[in-house]
C-alpha cells in the first residue's frame, strides 16, 4: 500500500478527503509488519487492538466530524515508555511480562491528540547501548542494510519509521539514543530541551540526560509531534513551564543572516570522509540560502564521552535498583534467602551490557571515589555547558556531523564497550548540556548508506533547528545531489 | 562512675501530619488494609517520578523556625542507596549535604541542647512476616509518608535529660501540629549516639549507636544501661567498639547488631529527578505566621487570664490537647479554677496518660459544663458529679440522660429528707445520748449516716440543718 509511504500532513488530508479509512491502513500496516518486519525485527509488540480504535476513527470520518491532530495516526513508542495495558519491557527480560498500569505522560498527551499506539519497537536494554544489538530479545536490523545495525538505542523506533511500517515514532535520547539511529536509518530524530517534554513514564535510564523525542520522515511530521508532546507536566518537577511555539508554523522561514556556528573539535581525525564531505556540501548550501557559516570552538568536547559514562552509569545504578524480584517483574526460581533472590534475579534477569554499566555506576558513586570520578565529572560538565553558551553567544545554531561513522556491522563493536561508546562521540555533549539538536539525513554513502547532519540549537528553541533543518531537507530533496 | 561523664546525641523522625505523602497523592492515613493506600509512584514503578508536597516543606520550616535553625535558601533532595523489600526504589529520597535547615536549638531547664541540622525524606513501607515464617509481605501504605529527620549535637548529657528532651520536643511538635508523634505507632523513631568519656577530656570517646526503643521510657533506659557497660568497659581498660546495637526491650540490654565494618556505603548523590528547593523570605513569613502560641506562652497566659497557679498551668499546658479542652470548656462556664481541678483530678485519671487531641478526649467539652453547672445548682453532690463523669466517659451519653435514667438528681426535698433524718436517729440511740453529753462532733457521724442512706444524693447542708433542728427540739 502507497499510503503507507505519506507522511503524517499527507495522511491527514487524505483522511478529511475520506479518500482512504483509518482502519485500512491500520490493517495493512499491521500486515506489512508482519510481512517486513521478521527481517527487520523493529517491533517487539504490535497492538492489534489499534484495528478497533481505528475503525472508531473511521465512524468519525464518515459522520464528519472533526479530527483531532493526530486522528487515526498510527505511531509506533520505544519500548521504555509506558504504555498502559500494553507490555513495557524495555527490551530485558527483567521486565519481560510487565504491563505498566498508567501511561506516560507523552502517550496521554498523543491518545488526546488522537493517535493510534500501533506497537513497541526494540532497543538495547534499558537503552544502554548505540546498535540495539543488546536488546534481550534479538538485534533489529537496519533496513538499508540488513547486516548492519541501525544504531541505537531507539534502533526500533528509527527502522520502524525508515521502513514505513509505522507513521512516526518516539524515542528517548540519553547520550544521542534518538539521533545516532536516526542518523544510520535516515530519518528526522529530535533530542529536544532537557525539560522541554515530560520524563513521567520514561523508565528512567539517567534521569538528568533523559529526553523523549520524536522520530519521523520528514522535518514536517517532526514539528507536529514535538508541539504535542511538549510542555510543562505537573508529574515532572524537571519539566520546564516555558511556552510551546507552534513550530510547525516557523517552517519555511528565511535563514538570510543566521549564523550557524561549526566546531572545529568536531573534524577530527577517524571521522569518515564521505560523512565529512556531505557535510561541508551542506554547509555551502546554506551559505547560498544566506546564512553565515563560522567556525567556532568548543574546547571541553573530547572530555564529554568519558564525562558522560560516569554520570549517565551512577544514575542507572540507582534508577534500576528497583528492578529486584519483589514487586513486578522477573523473579529467579531458585534462591534460599532475601540476599539470593536479589542476586539471582539481577543476575538473570539483566544482560551483559546492563550488568556492566550498573557496576560502573556503582563504583563512581562508592565512598572513597564519588569525589573522584561523580563530583569531578559534575564539574567537567558545567564546563562542556558553558562552551555551548559562550558559542550561542556569537551563532544561532552549531552544525556538526551525528555520527563520526556510517552504520556498521552487526557484531562489530560487540565485544569493545570502548568503542562503542565513541559512536556516541559527536552526541553525548548535548544532553550534558540540557541543550535541543536533531539529526537531519542529508543524503547515502557510495554503498547506499544513510548519513546524517546534526543540529544543535540554544536552549528551547527547537524552532531554530527545526527551521534550518526544514532548509536542508528541502535543498536536498530538490538538487537529489547524492 | 562519677568520674566518668556520659555524651549523647539523638536522631529523631517524626512523621508529618500532611493529608498527602511525600512524593504522591496518596493519603497518609494510618491503619488503613494493606496496600490500599498505594499508588505507581510510591510503590516504585519504571518510568514514574516524585513531585514534592510542598505542605511537608511548610511543616519543616515551622520546625525550623521555631527552633531557630537557620533555613537554607537553596536545598536539594539526595537519594540514599540501599536494597530492602520495603523499600520499593532501593533508594530513599532524602537530604544529605544541603539539608533544608541547620543549627537551632532547643531548651530544657535553661540548658541549650543544639540541632546539627533538620530535613525531610520519604518513610519506608512496613514487612509483614507470615506465621511459619517463610513468606514475608510489604505493605506500602506508609512507603513515602513525610519524615522529618531532626539530628541533634552531642549536648545531651544523661539518659534522663534525652527522655526530658523527647518529652519538650514531642509537647512542641504537637503544639505545631506537625506530628501525632506517638513512638508506640511509629511515628515518633528515635536513634540514639552515645559515648561516655572521662571528666576533663575534652576528645569524644568511642561512640556506639543504640536503635529499637519504642518508648521515651525505653530511651532512658537503654541509655542507662548502654552508658553503663561502656564505663564498666572502659574500667577494664578495654576499648569499646564502634557499632550499632538494638535495645532488647524484655531483657533490658543491648545487643551487637552491626559494627562499623559492615556498615552500609549508602552512595549518596543529588535526586536528579528533582529540581532543587527555593525557599524565599516571603514564604517563611508565611509560615512564621501561622506558628500560634506555643507551650511557654500559653503557660504564662493562663496563669494571667485565668488566674491559676504555675502548678496547674503547666499539668494543663504540657498536651496541647488538653489545653485546648480547657480553655473549650472556660468558654462555655467562666469558671476557670473549677474546670482546672476537674481536669486535672478527673480527666486526666480517665485519659491514663494517652495524650489525645482536643476532639478525642470522649467526653465533650459541653458534657463537663453540664455536670459541673448541675453541681453549681446543687441538683447534684460533687460525688455523684464524678460518677456521671466517669459513666459519660465511658458510654458517651450526656449528663443530663444519665442523672435521669438513674435518678441522682440531689434530694432537696426536706420533708423527704426529714424521714431520713428521723430514720437515722431512731437507729442511734448511743450517738443521741452522746450528743446530749455534749459531744459536737457526733453530728457529722449522723450526717454521714443519712447521706448513706440516701446513696450521696441528698444535699449534706440541708441535712445538717435539719439534723441540728431536730437534736435542738430533743432537749
Ligand atoms: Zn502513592
Amino acid at each position: 500500500m502507497e499510503t503507507l509511504k505519506l507522511s503524517i500532513w499527507q495522511l491527514r488530508e487524505l483522511y478529511k478527503k475520506k479518500e482512504v479509512k483509518p482502519s485500512e491502513v491500520v490493517m495493512s500496516l499491521i500486515e506489512e509488519i508482519y510481512k517486513k518486519d521478521k527481517e527487520i525485527h523493529s517491533y517487539l509488540y504490535i497492538n492489534e487492538k489499534a484495528i478497533e480504535q481505528a475503525k472508531k476513527v473511521d465512524e468519525k470520518i464518515a459522520k464528519s466530524e472533526n479530527l483531532r491532530e493526530l486522528e487515526g495516526i498510527p505511531i509506533s513508542i520505544k519500548d521504555n515508555i509506558c504504555t498502559k495495558e500494553i507490555p513495557t519491557t524495555c527490551a530485558s527480560k527483567i521486565l519481560q511480562n510487565f504491563i505498566p498500569p498508567y501511561d506516560a505522560t507523552v502517550i496521554e498527551r498523543l491518545k488526546n491528540a488522537g493517535a493510534i499506539i500501533i506497537g513497541k519497537t526494540n532497543m538495547d536494554e534499558f537503552a544502554f547501548g548505540s546498535s540495539t544489538e543488546n536488546s534481550a530479545f534479538g538485534p533489529t536490523k537496519n533496513p538499508f542494510d540488513l547486516n548492519r545495525v541501525p544504531g541505537g538505542s531507539s534502533g526500533g523506533s528509527t527502522a520502524s519509521v525508515a521502513s514505513n511500517l509505522c507513521f512516526a515514532s518516539l524515542g528517548s535520547d540519553t547520550g544521542g539514543s534518538i539521533r545516532q539511529p536516526s542518523a544510520f536509518c535516515g530519518v528526522v530524530g529530535m533530542k529536544p530541551t532537557y525539560g522541554r517534554v515530560s520524563r513521567y513514564g520514561l523508565v528512567a535510564f539517567a534521569s538528568s540526560l533523559d529526553q523523549i523525542g520524536p522520530i519521523t520522515k520528514n522535518v514536517r511530521d517532526n514539528t507536529i509531534l514535538l508541539k504535542i508532546i511538549s510542555g510543562k507536566d505537573k508529574k515532572d518537577s524537571t519539566s520546564v513551564n516555558i511556552e510551546v511555539p507552534d513550530y510547525e508554523k516557523h517552517l519555511g522561514e528565511e535563514i538570510k543572516n543566521l549564523k550557524i556556528g561549526v566546531p572545529k573539535e568536531y573534524f577530527i581525525e577517524g571521522i569518515d570522509r564521505e560523512i565529512k564531505e556531505k557535510i561541508f556540501k551542506v554547509l555551502k548550501l546554506l551559505e547560498k540560502e544566506g546564512a553565515i557559516i563560522e567556525e567556532i570552538t568548543l574546547p571541553h568536547t573530547s572530555y564529554g564521552i568519558a564525562t558522560y559514562y560516569i554520570i549517565a552509569t551512577a544514575e542507572a545504578s540507582s534508577n534500576l535498583a528497583r528492578f529486584d524480584g519483589v514487586k513486578y517483574g522477573y523473579r529467579s526460581k531458585n534462591y534460599k534467602n532475601l540476599f539470593e533472590m536479589y542476586t539471582k534475579t539481577r543476575g538473570e534477569g539483566f544482560g551483559e551490557e546492563v550488568k556492566r554499566r550498573i557496576i560502573l555506576g556503582t563504583y563512581v558513586l562508592s565512598s572513597g571515589y564519588y569525589e573522584a570520578y561523580y563530583l569531578k565529572a559534575q564539574k567537567v560538565r558545567t564546563l562542556i555547558k558553558k562552551d555551548f553558551e559562550l558559542a550561542f553567544e556569537k551563532v544561532d545554531v552549531i552544525i556538526t556531523p551525528t555520527t563520526p561513522e556510517l552504520p556498521f556491522k552487526i557484531g562489530e563493536k560487540k565485544d569493545d564497550p570502548l568503542k562503542m561508546y565513541l559512536s556516541d562521540i559527536f552526541t553525548v555533549n548535548v544532553n550534558l548540556s540540557g541543550l535541543p539538536a536533531i539529526n537531519i539525513p542529508i543524503g547515502f554513502s557510495l554503498n547506499k548508506l544513510p548519513i546524517g547532519l546534526q543540529i544543535i540549537g540554544n536552549f528551547f528553541k527547537e524552532e531554530e533547528i527545526l527551521k534550518v533543518g526544514y532548509v536542508i531537507e528541502k535543498n536536498i530533496k530538490e538538487e537529489k545531489y547524492e | 562512675m562519677e568520674d566518668y561523664e556520659i555524651v549523647i546525641g539523638l536522631e529523631v523522625h517524626v512523621e508529618l501530619l500532611t493529608k498527602t505523602k511525600m512524593f504522591c497523592s496518596c493519603l497518609t492515613e494510618f491503619g488503613a488494609p494493606p496496600n490500599t493506600h498505594v499508588c505507581p509512584v510510591c510503590t516504585g514503578m519504571p518510568g514514574v517520578l516524585p513531585v514534592i508536597n510542598k505542605r511537608a516543606v511548610e511543616l519543616a520550616l515551622k520546625t525550623a523556625i521555631v527552633f531557630n535553625s537557620e533555613i537554607s535558601r537553596f536545598c536539594r533532595f539526595a537519594r540514599k542507596n540501599y536494597f530492602y523489600p520495603d523499600l520499593p526504589k532501593n533508594y530513599q529520597i532524602s537530604q544529605y549535604e544541603e539539608p533544608l535547615a541547620k543549627g537551632g536549638y532547643l531548651e530544657i531547664d535553661g540548658k541549650r541542647i543544639r540541632f546539627k541540622r533538620i530535613h525531610l525524606e520519604e518513610d519506608a513501607g512496613k514487612l509483614l512476616h507470615s506465621e511459619t515464617g517463610f513468606i514475608s509481605f510489604v505493605d506500602f501504605n506508609r512507603s513515602g509518608i513525610p519524615l522529618l529527620e531532626m539530628v541533634t549535637e552531642p549536648d545531651i548529657g544523661s539518659p534522663e535529660e534525652a527522655e526530658k528532651f523527647l518529652e519538650k520536643l514531642k509537647q512542641i511538635l504537637e503544639y505545631l501540629e506537625i506530628s501525632d508523634c506517638n513512638m508506640e505507632e511509629g511515628s515518633l523513631r528515635c536513634d540514639a549516639n552515645i559515648s561516655v568519656r572521662k571528666k576533663g577530656t575534652k576528645e569524644l570517646g568511642v561512640k556506639t549507636e543504640v536503635k529499637n526503643m519504642n518508648s521515651f521510657k525505653s530511651v532512658r533506659k537503654a541509655l542507662a544501661y548502654e552508658s553503663k557497660r561502656q564505663i564498666e568497659i572502659l574500667k577494664r581498660g578495654e576499648k569499646i567498639v564502634q557499632e550499632t546495637r538494638l535495645w532488647n526491650e524484655k531483657e533490658e540490654i543491648t545487643e551487637s547488631m552491626r559494627t562499623k565494618e559492615e556498615a552500609h556505603d549508602y552512595r549518596y548523590f543529588p535526586e536528579p529527578d528533582l529540581v532543587p528547593l527555593e525557599i524565599n523570605d516571603g514564604w517563611i513569613e508565611e509560615i512564621r505566621k501561622e506558628i500560634k502560641e506555643m507551650p511557654d506562652e500559653r503557660k504564662e497566659r493562663f496563669k494571667k487570664d485565668y488566674g491559676i497557679s504555675d502548678y496547674d498551668a503547666n499539668v494543663l499546658i504540657s498536651h496541647k490537647g488538653i489545653a485546648d479542652y480547657f480553655e473549650e470548656c472556660v468558654k462555655l462556664y467562666n469558671n476557670p479554677k473549677v474546670i482546672a481541678n476537674w481536669i486535672m483530678s478527673e480527666i486526666l485519671a480517665q485519659i491514663k496518660g494517652k495524650v489525645l487531641k482536643k476532639e478525642e478526649i470522649p467526653l465533650k467539652p459541653e458534657y463537663l459544663v453540664d455536670i459541673l453547672k448541675l453541681i453549681e445548682e446543687n441538683k447534684i453532690t460533687v460525688n455523684t458529679g464524678k460518677e456521671i463523669l466517669k459513666e459519660v466517659y465511658n458510654t458517651g451519653l450526656s449528663p443530663c440522660e444519665i442523672v435521669e435514667k438513674k435518678n441522682l438528681l440531689q434530694i432537696q426535698d426536706i420533708e423527704l429528707i426529714g424521714k431520713f433524718v428521723e430514720e437515722v436517729i431512731r437507729e442511734n440511740e448511743k450517738a443521741i445520748n452522746d450528743w446530749k453529753k455534749g459531744k459536737q462532733e457526733v453530728i457529722s457521724f449522723l450526717v454521714g449516716q443519712v447521706m448513706r442512706k440516701t446513696k450521696g444524693r441528698a444535699n449534706p447542708n440541708i441535712v445538717r440543718n435539719i439534723l441540728i433542728e431536730y437534736l435542738k427540739s430533743l432537749k
